[in-house]
């Protein structure tokens, strides 16, 4: 089936570019839960949406103008956001609350303004990684050449703010610039992802594979390293399930392979999974019976 | 690890503010190395304020510290400061000995590589806090006595000469807490510098061999003997805080 697809001249970018996009996706997503930035950036990627829209009002439906707009229009939120907490009483998710959904609105509204001849803006909330053409293969490879490299350099401050900001800003780390790396890491990551998965399941791309991960090791290079290999993984078998069956949307197709992995993680993982929780408290149960027995009353 | 028990910390007319209202206010004392110094004072009296001022992680608003006679004005690896438990994400996917590492982190910087000189400073800090057998476990699968200890091993990994705990004896039971009590002997006799933010008066004779009363200003420092009296405990805990006296 493979050297078929292979055959397609969109297959085959559709392959390069997913593949990719699955890896520095699943790579960015540790850092994104260990954040707990889940919820921030599903709201960043909501956010895009106006930019989306005025990009291909102003400048026609390409890889370029949606890129620009979209990224415009979440670092507005972001930013406004952190003003908006930092000026007022108000918590940040409060303020990304009231900023990201005006944005959502805003897009939504302009979107009814779009002749529907250009109805491939769905594809942006859906996501056609078959419709993918080489300047979104550029942008795809330009982000993962500067998010993967840029989050391996500053692994260290990284790591040490997610575990514990107090202490890191005890060590010297600039925590506030590094919540800023990961917050542009994560739109630039975004934004590559909105053409294949669309702003609506990109959060499953993101966050799928990093949090599977993080339920079978306890050791963070695995989870990095692994959350990217499950992530272009799983967005081959995506591809290969939407190619298979012609009525599966690509985007939802992978997010549904990833969906599933995640699952077997939660039940079948070998320490934190349900099915090794059980065991191990009947077997707790044995062992203070047993010990019971031998020392009643202890 | 060589320590030379000459090392002092000296605080000179520390005032601490938040939102313009003082926490700490113009304090001044000198610790060694070698020494366990107790924080005592009631609650909102400045303990944590102190310990986190010294840690470089709130701004002074007036005042000087100097560590070994250079002044300490950010971070600096020989002053480590261990958060109070509540503040951990445990299921952090993290190791012992992953821990013990984020230690070296400070001192290699962003990307210099990890080296032998770091592996064994790790594993005598694994060593010294009897961590051996457990330095393959996740975090939270360790009792509350061993991540005390882990992170502890985690500042003798930083090589700090200075350790900032804050109430570690809360939480603990029994039998953990006599092992902590037994790990600050052995850290002392190793010459470092331990300030504890702590509670439990009945409990401070036995553990510490100095003391500081806070309440907001600076009621007593010094040898537990001398200081550790009646008069000046009732002037620590029955004033209210900072009376401006």
């Amino acid at each position: 089936m493979i050297s078929e697809m292979l055959q397609h001249d969109f297959m085959r970018r559709a392959l390069l570019g997913g593949m990719v996009l699955g890896f520095t996706n699943g790579f960015l997503g540790s850092f994104i839960i260990l954040r707990r930035m889940a919820l921030m950036a599903d709201a960043l990627s909501h956010s895009m949406l106006p930019g989306l829209a005025i990009g291909l009002m102003v400048a026609g439906l390409n890889a370029g103008s949606l890129f620009i707009g979209g990224i415009t229009a979440a670092f507005f939120v972001a930013i406004g956001s952190m003003l908006l907490s930092r000026g007022s009483r108000l918590k940040e998710d409060t303020s990304l609350a009231i900023l990201y959904t005006f944005a959502f609105s805003v897009g939504a509204v302009l979107l009814q303004s779009i002749p529907p001849t250009q109805v491939e803006l769905k594809h942006y909330l859906f996501g056609n990684i078959l419709g993918m053409d080489n300047a979104d293969l550029w942008i795809t490879w330009g982000v993962a050449l500067v998010v993967i490299p840029g989050l391996l350099l500053l692994q260290r401050p990284l790591v040490l703010t997610l575990f514990d900001p107090a202490v890191a800003r005890s060590q010297g780390v600039a925590v506030g610039a590094m919540q800023i790396v990961i917050v542009v890491a994560s739109v630039l990551t975004m934004i590559s992802s909105a053409q294949s998965v669309g702003v609506i399941l990109m959060l499953g791309l993101l966050v799928g594979p990093a949090a599977t991960m993080y339920l079978i090791t306890d050791r963070f290079p695995v989870m990095l390293w692994g959350g990217a290999v499950l992530g272009c993984l799983g967005t081959l078998c995506g591809l290969l399930l939407s190619y298979r069956f012609e009525g599966i949307p690509s985007g939802a197709a992978i997010v549904i392979i990833l969906f599933s992995v995640f699952i077997t993680a939660f039940v079948f993982g070998p320490r934190y999974g349900l099915v090794a929780k059980i065991r191990k408290s009947r077997h707790m149960h044995d062992e203070s019976l047993k010990r019971w027995h031998r020392h009643p009353g202890e | 690890m060589s320590h030379h028990h000459d090392h002092a910390l000296k605080i000179a007319d520390l005032t601490v503010s938040y939102a313009r209202i003082p926490a700490l206010h113009h304090i001044s004392f000198e610790v060694r190395c070698g020494q366990c110094v107790a924080l005592l004072g009631p609650n909102g009296a400045g303990k944590t304020t102190l310990l986190k001022t010294l840690a470089g992680l709130v701004n002074r608003e007036s005042g000087t510290i100097h560590f070994h006679g250079r002044e300490v004005k950010g971070a600096t690896p020989d002053i480590a400061y261990l958060p109070q438990r509540g503040q951990i994400d445990w299921d952090f996917p993290t190791t012992v000995r992953g821990l013990v590492e984020m230690g070296r982190y400070l001192r290699l910087g962003w990307y210099r590589t990890y080296g032998a000189d770091d592996d064994r400073a790790v594993n005598l800090a694994i060593e010294a806090m009897d961590l051996g057998a457990l330095q393959g476990r996740q975090i939270s699968a360790l009792s509350g006595g061993q991540q005390q200890r882990a992170f502890l091993a985690r500042a003798l990994a930083q090589e700090a000469h200075v350790l900032l705990l804050d109430e570690p004896f809360t939480g603990l039971d029994k039998p953990n807490q006599d092992n902590l009590k037994a790990t600050l002997r052995k850290l002392r006799a190793q010459g470092k510098l331990l300030l504890v933010s702590h509670h439990d008066l009945p409990s401070v004779a036995e553990i510490f061999d100095r003391v500081l009363l806070l309440n907001g200003e600076l009621i007593a420092a010094g040898p537990t003997a001398e200081n550790f009296t009646d008069e000046n405990i009732r002037r620590t805990y029955e004033t209210s805080v900072f009376s401006g006296v």
